[in-house]
């Protein structure tokens, strides 16, 4: 059959083998495998956390530092001047700095909160309810997912300037609602909702938008988190582009863009706002990825 | 009573369905399906933005593929991209996931966010503009002078013999993303009761089991992911125009999502930027539809 009806079945969690996993113990495991698998994913690790790890000692080196020959990758005599140099380099825009974080917390937070609502509303009839058009309008979801927004950003300009909205955070945040992925994932998440909760709220008369908001929303609380995660990531580095002109407007990736432009002189500003920029997202994963563990754990347990 | 009426009765019958999917699909129509049907009908047109579109059929394309040669130049760089960095992400992925599985909880928790931090901390990877600067003072540049190695520092942007593998590990560094996180998830739904079924049947070591047990059982969680990889993996622009420029030496590291923004938000031919978009979008669709057909032959 059609790719779609793969698809649907993935991403499930599934409490009750998580804890399984727990009490059995690892099969079939030689010593030599472990520690030449442990060796290899060692080895990737620090690649790929290498370039993170220099954005953090950078953003606390002095300029001299910065520009030494041969070049060191651990700071040595760690300053916090950077972040002080870009405080003043933002204090000197015409727009305020504050203004630039305002703008990015009011796109990411609208965004996410508003897609968060709209996704879970309409991924809760596609995952238990049957209705004429149900598998198109599902498989078309899915289609989006297999092309990037890039294909779409032309006639977006058009729609937009149509709807009278351009040049304002609607812009933005409008289309943000309707990104394909959250539907996607809370429709899974939502297909393993017991039908028994939600039949027996049907017979006591409740309406589809009550059974959405006290029964099926309640019990699918990590696919929150992971819908907010992923939108608040894909939201944050949002530059506004085309659609935000206005300099009032742009958020707060698009400042630091400019000041990475600036070239030797902002070079130690730099460093430390990208830092910045880069320590949201990953600080709200940390917190976000435990969260999800803890969730499941505890409700795993009612299972 | 004839089909037609039945349809009917059961959209009727479903209408607070209906009601609590409308804000999501009126959006979703708005945003994703019109502009797709959009730039189908605009890539047949010529159209500035300012004049309304006259129709000039296959014109566009006849352009694209006869007479430009930087979108052929793009267009194998997007090959190259696709081809390198979508099937090793989709591996190093699944890899990653299935060994951080092995590990106890903490290390786990600690090990995903070291591989998934590069898809999400944003701008970050223009930190590889200072590995690779083109002084002296860069990091790559002044270890290997430093070492002996070379004398003059290489202008590593700027040379085309070094943008394309430059950014292909840049991209491939910034990979583990969604995919990633579903095979993480994925690999802990597997269920116990096969592994030691399989054990009592003659499983000896991991990587039987991984091969007979975990891979079959992974195949949601195998065509997500594919899918996820393969859509980035086609989209790549960001990291090229902001490391190597826009456009890039001799167009050596330019795809065609950077010639898309190039044509359509520089030099305003809405019409030719749409015959981009078509392509891109046809791509981007085939290949994923391809592959899927691929995956599901496999285990079975």
């Amino acid at each position: 059959m059609s790719a779609e009806m793969e698809l649907r079945d993935a991403v499930p969690v599934k409490k009750k083998e998580k804890k399984l996993a727990k009490r059995t113990k690892k099969l079939n495991r030689s010593l030599g495998g472990t520690i030449f698998l442990f060796i290899f994913i060692s080895i990737f690790a620090i690649f790929t956390s290498m370039p993170l790890v220099l954005t953090i000692s950078n953003a606390f080196k002095p300029l001299d530092e910065l520009f030494l020959f041969p070049p060191r990758f651990f700071v040595r005599n760690p300053t916090i001047n950077n972040f002080s140099d870009l405080f003043i380099i933002m204090q000197e825009g015409w727009v305020p700095f504050s203004r630039y974080v305002l703008n990015s917390f009011i796109i990411t937070g609208v965004g996410t909160f508003g897609h968060l609502m709209c996704a879970s509303m309409a991924a809760y009839p596609l995952a238990k309810n049957k209705f004429p058009f149900q598998k198109v309008m599902f498989s078309i979801v899915v289609l989006a997912l297999m092309f990037s927004p890039a294909v779409t950003g032309l006639p977006n300009f058009l729609i937009i300037s149509a709807l009278g909205i351009n040049n304002t955070y609607w812009a933005v945040i409008l289309p943000a609602f309707a990104f394909p992925l959250g539907l996607y994932l809370m429709k899974q998440f939502m297909e393993q909702v017991p039908d028994s909760l939600i039949e027996s709220a049907r017979l006591d008369g409740a309406s589809e938008f009550y059974i959405w908001r006290k029964i099926v929303m309640p019990n699918v609380k990590p696919a929150w988190l992971t819908l907010i995660i992923l939108q608040f990531q894909g939201l944050w580095v949002t530059t506004g582009g085309v659609f935000l002109r206005s300099e009032e407007l742009k958020p707060l990736t698009f400042a630091i863009n400019q000041i990475a432009l600036g070239g030797v002189a902002r070079a130690g500003a730099n460093a430390a706002a990208m830092l910045i920029t880069a320590a949201v997202p990953i600080t709200f994963f940390i917190f976000a990825q435990s969260r999800i563990i803890e969730t499941m754990a505890t409700s795993g347990m009612k299972d | 009573m004839d089909y037609k009426d039945t349809t009917w009765s059961l959209i009727k019958k479903n209408r607070q369905s209906y009601g609590l999917m409308a804000p999501y699909y009126i959006l979703f129509f708005t945003f994703t399906i019109l502009p797709v049907l959009m730039a189908i009908a605009l890539s047949f047109t010529s159209f500035n933005m300012f004049q309304f579109p006259t129709f000039v059929g296959w014109q566009n394309y006849t352009r694209l593929f006869l007479e430009n040669e930087i979108f052929i130049v793009a267009l194998q760089n997007t090959i190259i991209f696709a081809v390198v960095t979508g099937p090793l992400s989709f591996i190093l992925c699944f890899v990653f996931a299935w060994i951080i599985n092995e590990l106890p909880p903490k290390i786990r928790a600690f090990m995903t966010l070291v591989f998934y931090a590069p898809s999400i901390s944003g701008n970050v990877f223009f930190i590889w503009s200072y590995f690779f600067s083109g002084d002296r003072e860069g990091l790559v540049n002044g270890t290997l002078i430093a070492l002996g190695v070379m004398d003059d520092p290489i202008n590593w942007f700027r040379d085309q013999r070094f943008i394309l593998p430059i950014l292909l590990v840049v991209q491939l560094w910034m990979s583990l993303g969604v995919g990633f996180l579903a095979f993480i998830a994925g690999l802990q739904t597997v269920d116990r009761a096969l592994y030691e079924a399989g054990s009592v049947d003659g499983i000896r070591n991991r990587w039987q089991e991984l091969w007979f047990i975990t891979l079959p059982s992974m195949r949601p969680q195998l065509l997500f992911a594919a899918v996820m990889q393969i859509t980035t993996s086609f989209a790549v622009a960001d990291i090229v125009t902001q490391l190597a420029g826009m456009p890039t030496v001799n167009y050596a590291g330019d795809t065609i999502v950077t010639h898309l923004l190039d044509i359509g938000w520089i030099r305003f031919e809405m019409g030719y930027a749409a015959a981009v978009a078509t392509i891109l979008f046809l791509i981007m669709v085939g290949t994923n539809k391809a592959v899927q057909r691929l995956l599901k032959k496999v285990g079975t």
